[in-house]
């Protein structure tokens, strides 16, 4: 009875959604099968722009960067933090105390407050070829022959974006996995102490069994904002030296604002959006599938 | 502990050597933590000092020697230089406005959803998860095309209503899952006083989720303040740009030099951290509540 009219409350939501998110979708697909320079005349070409995408080398350079790219944020992130998190909680916490464990806590969350832009300009000032630190600091511990233009060399670019993006991403995953540590019963491990296991067997066995619903949902998330990673590469490289770290949003945006092929940047974010979507979708199938076993 | 004393004198060479060996791994881990700490913290710290220093005594003592005499005019200049208290303002007002329509607009579906369980309710939850899932670039040439026509294009009014739409879209899919947990002996007294769907909504299910709602007041502010992408490509003229947009687009301003960047750098964080220490309690929080699905 009381589940009656309450689709009124949805009509603001709904419309909203509707017109910020549904119509431009439809838009943005439906301009993927035309040419269009954002001004004049759309013209339907069907999959024109699709054929030409997959023969596109810079396209699929930009997807192999994106695999690297998710090295860096996704997985050298969540296997160093599940690491990081499981040491805070089960050695400094216990050893020392809670306060030094939140403290690191604290510190390595840090990097992922800062805004993209101001990440963008802490280290291309630190990796500066000139008056940067880290070149400085090379030179004056006598390694001045490892000194780099770090993002203005195609061979260092994507490596030097890839250091950069584990330190941003490293909070996320120990804040995460010490706040589902918590809902490990303790007993669990002091049964695992009296039968002598080490710290790196209860590691194992206790403490990655237990947090799996948080090792999937960092994962997915930090694997969708690696495939859609812009303000970085906008403010680090702009996808050069030479395209080196050319990524797919940032080809598209290109596309749309730079060289005005509408229609072309249409059909890169449209498959970078299918990919997102079914990758999403198979990891929440295997999450249920994990954690209901 | 306890455990490890009741075990001890059975095996007592082994546990004096165990304490003897475990003292300085103690000490050891806690040290390389710290070293640890320090290369994630190090980017900040250096940007601090060189951000109070004067263009002199930077080209003399280099990036790394503390400053010789606290100054000042690098960080005055480069405000006024592009007028940051405006900028400030001006993120300061969209993130707020975008943090009140987005909890409203969460709140009223999640209403219809997770209380009033509307028919098809699995379907608008699939949609705003997808919706949460796709990538600005999908959306952003339908959106920038279509503000132009409705003269809404470089106004932070585009921005608030594309932001808050988004951010409710992942509020919806968070207060959907916790509104159909809602005590329902509540919503029952309710109905026995003869309050409308209205008056249930505004003083029953708000007050008492109100813990939720300010978690994602805080996230929504903090997200949209740090958003990078859309405002880039909304906010053009000068007077409208927020803090990111402004700092992202000095970079590679060859006026810039190094300390000035670095104070730029400095004022960029500051507010992040601001809101960081403001809300910690609350974020913490509520990034395990994301957790939770």
């Amino acid at each position: 009875m009381r589940r009656k009219g309450y689709w009124v409350f949805l009509v603001p939501g709904v419309l909203a959604s509707v017109l910020v998110i549904v119509v431009p979708l439809v838009m943005t697909v439906w301009t993927s099968f035309t040419k269009w320079n954002g001004v004049g005349e759309q013209r339907w070409i069907g999959f024109d722009n699709y054929t030409r995408l997959f023969e596109d080398s810079l396209f699929w350079g930009s997807f192999s960067n994106i695999l690297l790219l998710i090295l860096a944020m996704a997985v050298v992130p969540t296997l160093l933090g599940l690491f990081l998190a499981a040491v805070l909680f089960d050695y400094v916490a216990k050893k020392f105390s809670n306060r030094w464990a939140s403290l690191f806590r604290s510190g390595f969350y840090l990097p992922q407050i800062i805004p993209v832009a101001v990440t963008g300009i802490l280290w291309g000032w630190i990796l500066h070829p000139d008056y940067g630190a880290l070149n400085r600091i090379l030179d004056s511990v006598g390694l001045g022959g490892l000194a780099h233009n770090w993002l203005g060399e195609p061979g260092s670019a994507l490596y030097s974006v890839m250091g950069i993006m584990i330190w941003v991403q490293l909070g996320y995953p120990i804040v995460m996995f010490m706040a589902g540590l918590q809902r490990v019963d303790p007993e669990l491990y002091e049964a695992a102490d009296l039968d002598g296991a080490s710290w790196w067997q209860r590691f194992r066995k206790i403490t990655v069994y237990l947090i799996r619903p948080e090792f999937y949902v960092v994962l997915v998330t930090t694997t969708i904002s690696a495939l859609k990673i812009f303000g970085p590469i906008f403010v680090l490289t702009g996808g050069g030296p030479s395209n080196a770290t050319l990524v797919p949003s940032y080809f598209a945006y290109k596309n749309f604002f730079e060289k005005a092929q509408v229609g072309y940047g249409s059909a890169i974010s449209t498959v970078l959006t299918v990919l997102i979507i079914v990758l999403s979708f198979v990891f929440l199938r295997l999450q249920n599938r994990s954690v209901s076993r | 502990m306890t455990l490890t004393a009741n075990r001890a004198p059975a095996e007592p060479a082994a546990e004096v050597r165990a304490a003897k060996r475990s003292n300085p791994l103690r000490f050891v881990i806690l040290a390389a933590l710290l070293a640890l700490l320090l290369i994630v913290i190090a980017p900040l710290l250096i940007i601090a000092i060189n951000a109070v220093k004067s263009p002199a005594d930077y080209a003399g003592g280099g990036p790394l020697s503390l400053p010789t005499h606290l100054y000042w005019d690098g960080i005055v200049d480069f405000w006024n230089r592009v007028s940051f208290g405006q900028k400030l303002w001006n993120s300061f007002v969209t993130s707020f406005v975008v943090a009140v329509l987005g909890v409203v607009l969460s709140v009223l579906n999640a209403y219809a959803l997770g209380i009033g369980k509307v028919k098809g309710r699995l379907w608008f939850l699939v949609f705003f998860l997808v919706a949460n899932l796709l990538p600005q670039e999908v959306l952003v040439y339908p959106l920038y095309f279509l503000s132009k026509e409705v003269h809404l294009y470089d106004s932070l009014i585009s921005i608030v209503i594309i932001f808050t739409v988004i951010q409710a879209a992942f509020g919806t899919y968070l207060l959907t899952s916790v509104y159909q947990e809602f005590p329902t002996e509540l919503l029952d007294a309710a109905d026995v006083d003869g309050a409308g769907k209205v008056r249930t909504l505004w003083s029953v299910v708000v007050p008492v989720s109100r813990p939720t709602l300010g978690v994602l007041f805080t996230f929504f502010f903090i997200w949209t303040w740090n958003e990078f992408f859309l405002p880039l490509v909304f906010l053009v003229s000068n007077d409208n740009q927020t803090v990111p947009v402004a700092l992202g687009v000095l970079q590679g301003d060859r006026l810039m030099d190094a300390t000035m960047t670095s104070a730029s750098g400095l004022i960029g964080i500051l507010p992040a951290l601001i809101f960081f220490l403001v809300f910690q309690r609350t974020l913490t929080r509520g990034i395990t509540a994301g957790a939770i699905k």
